[in-house]
């Protein structure tokens, strides 16, 4: 019997394999740290908050002495204002998307389109903040000065892009056979795109959309200059309102104990609706025919 | 909302066991034989961008016929079906010139709807695609659905398509579950009977049945050659036996021309170029 001898691993390259491997174990463990932390204050800091009497029943009232109130004004307001973001950015860049796979596909004009939406995807959030707060908060459009439409605006700016890639990516992974078989069959494209692209494509459309409200909803800095902050419960997005963001960053610098407590109980709350929208978004992942 | 529905020819209707006596839809029906439709191609050139695919291309498709595109990859086969019915110039820089004509009607000419070419031209795709949302009823019905076809006894049309391919004792049971359920060549008779069941003058068929097992093959070539009687079929095969099985003639194209095109005994037999020749009998492509 004839033996083989292959050549064996170096001593140094089996050292320098060990030593890799360890640091990048390390780095993970590194980057676990804040990300645990971050958990572990908000849940114990938190917690005790939600706990509390009336956290989730009643507004902040700005009284200097006893009880602050709770976050109920900002949970509404943050669904109200997110609400109708959502209305504007979903529709508005699922059908940005469409015309990019179904129409636009590589000419000029859909690549100076893609060009824009990926320079959008980048912009920092306060600048759509500002630039709400220069186009309608000084002009007072719609007769107020900071209202809640006018965050809504700005948010669905910062949705938009998110919600354009995304859904073209979906888009995207609709097999061209399918479009091919429904063109053969003599169907006009808007049918081809309303009976076939569409269905096909939306549980991945839904996913994304989702993410990108859940994006919007943790942003600050678009709601600072246009929304403005209000302490009670209000239906109206032509008045200032309140927002757990804002809500947030208003308590926590604030000298009195309790009124901090209520801002990480805030930030608990936002992290858990963001949490569950997330959770949303996956589940209806997991039934898509496509990924 | 709904594009009003462009005849391009009398569209003649198949005989359905729902269809009220005395309604006037089924009043002089053509003996089948009679019902053929002919494609007649002159000066068809087409492109994919620079590509030149297909060469000053003339071919007639005689009614009632199964005509078998053979020749090597690359050689333009698809594209020409893929040009019948006017599919070709979906693809993003690809482009056709010449004249098709259907019948008398001329395909490529102004004013013509080309999803009433596509109604009346069917056609199935190499790998079978049903619509993965649509039930094994609704992928029969989409044609129907998605031309806005208004039919009374669309139940019935879904039915007759699927006994027409053969499914009908598979599936009756379970008409509710998803297409893509059903096996390769379950799912390839099943695009089948969505094709047949809009009631097109003409079937294209681009390899229908190179992704299937060689049971699945030989049910979709019987079909072929069942459905001749009603219907013009073109059909692109790589495979020269199955050319040999289903084919009334045969068209040999190399690098988007026409070499030959005869009754297919005689290409496969005598075939009068040398080139012909050699692909037959396997010396190259």
């Amino acid at each position: 019997m004839s033996t083989t001898t292959l050549p064996q691993v170096s001593a140094r390259r089996r050292r320098t394999d060990k030593l890799m491997r360890a640091l990048l174990a390390v780095a993970t463990g590194i980057a676990l740290v804040p990300l645990i932390l971050i958990i572990y204050y908000l849940l114990h800091k938190g917690l005790s908050e939600w706990t509390s009497g009336g956290f989730f029943t009643t507004d902040p009232n700005g009284n200097f002495f006893g009880n602050p109130g709770g976050v109920r004004s900002a949970i509404f307001g943050t669904l109200e204002i997110v609400g109708l973001a959502s209305a504007i950015a979903i529709p508005l860049g699922i059908g940005v998307a469409l015309f990019l796979t179904e129409y636009g596909k590589d000419t000029w004009y859909a690549s100076v389109i893609r060009y824009f939406v990926d320079v959008m995807t980048g912009v920092p959030s306060i600048m759509f903040g500002l630039f709400i707060y220069i186009v309608l908060v000084i002009s007072h459009a719609g007769g107020s000065g900071f209202a809640g439409w006018k965050g809504a605006i700005a948010i669905s700016l910062l949705m938009l892009p998110i919600v354009i890639r995304s859904s073209e990516v979906v888009l995207l992974l609709v097999p061209s056979s399918l479009r091919e078989a429904a063109l053969a069959l003599g169907a006009p494209r808007w049918q081809v795109i309303r009976r076939v692209v569409l269905p096909t494509a939306t549980p991945g459309l839904v996913t994304g959309s989702l993410l990108a409200v859940a994006r919007g909803m943790g942003e600050t800095a678009p709601l600072l200059f246009t929304v403005s902050i209000a302490f009670a419960l209000t239906g109206n997005l032509n008045a200032q309102m309140n927002t757990l963001p804002f809500q947030i960053f208003n308590d926590i610098t604030s000298p009195r104990t309790e009124v901090v407590n209520r801002a990480w109980g805030a930030a608990l709350t936002l992290v858990a609706l963001v949490l569950i929208l997330n959770l949303v978004a996956r589940a209806i992942a997991r039934r898509s025919r496509l990924a | 909302m709904i594009p009003p529905e462009t005849k391009i020819t009398e569209q003649n209707q198949m005989p359905t066991a729902g269809t009220p006596a005395g309604k006037a839809r089924t009043e002089a029906r053509p003996a089948p034989t009679t019902r053929g439709h002919s494609i007649e191609i002159k000066g068809l050139n087409a492109y994919y961008g620079q590509l030149h695919a297909i060469k000053d291309l003339d071919i007639v498709f005689p009614p009632n016929e199964a005509t078998a595109l053979i020749g090597p990859s690359g050689s333009g086969k698809s594209t020409v079906v893929r040009c019948i019915n006017r599919l070709h110039e979906e693809i993003p820089g690809a482009r056709a010139t010449g004249s098709v004509k259907l019948d008398e009607t001329e395909l490529y000419g102004t004013g013509i709807d080309v999803t009433a070419v596509r109604r009346a031209i069917g056609m199935v795709f190499q790998k079978p695609n049903p619509f993965p949302t649509m039930s094994i009823f609704d992928n029969v019905a989409a044609g129907l659905r998605l031309t806005g076809t208004k039919l009374h006894e669309l139940r019935e049309r879904v039915h007759d398509s699927l006994r027409s391919v053969g499914l009908w004792e598979e599936v009756k049971d379970r008409l509710n579950e998803p297409g893509i359920g059903l096996s390769g060549g379950q799912q390839q008779r099943l695009c089948i009977a969505r094709t047949i069941a809009i009631e097109p003058e003409v079937v294209l068929m681009d390899e229908p049945a190179s992704a299937l097992d060689p049971v699945s093959t030989l049910k979709i070539e019987e079909l072929v050659d069942e459905l001749k009687s009603r219907y013009t079929i073109v059909i692109v095969t790589h495979n020269m036996q199955q050319a040999a099985r289903v084919a009334d003639s045969t068209a040999f194209l190399l690098e988007g021309e026409l070499i030959e095109h005869g009754p297919t005994n005689e290409i496969f037999t005598k075939p009068r170029d040398e080139r012909t020749e050699r692909y037959v009998t396997g010396k190259f492509g």
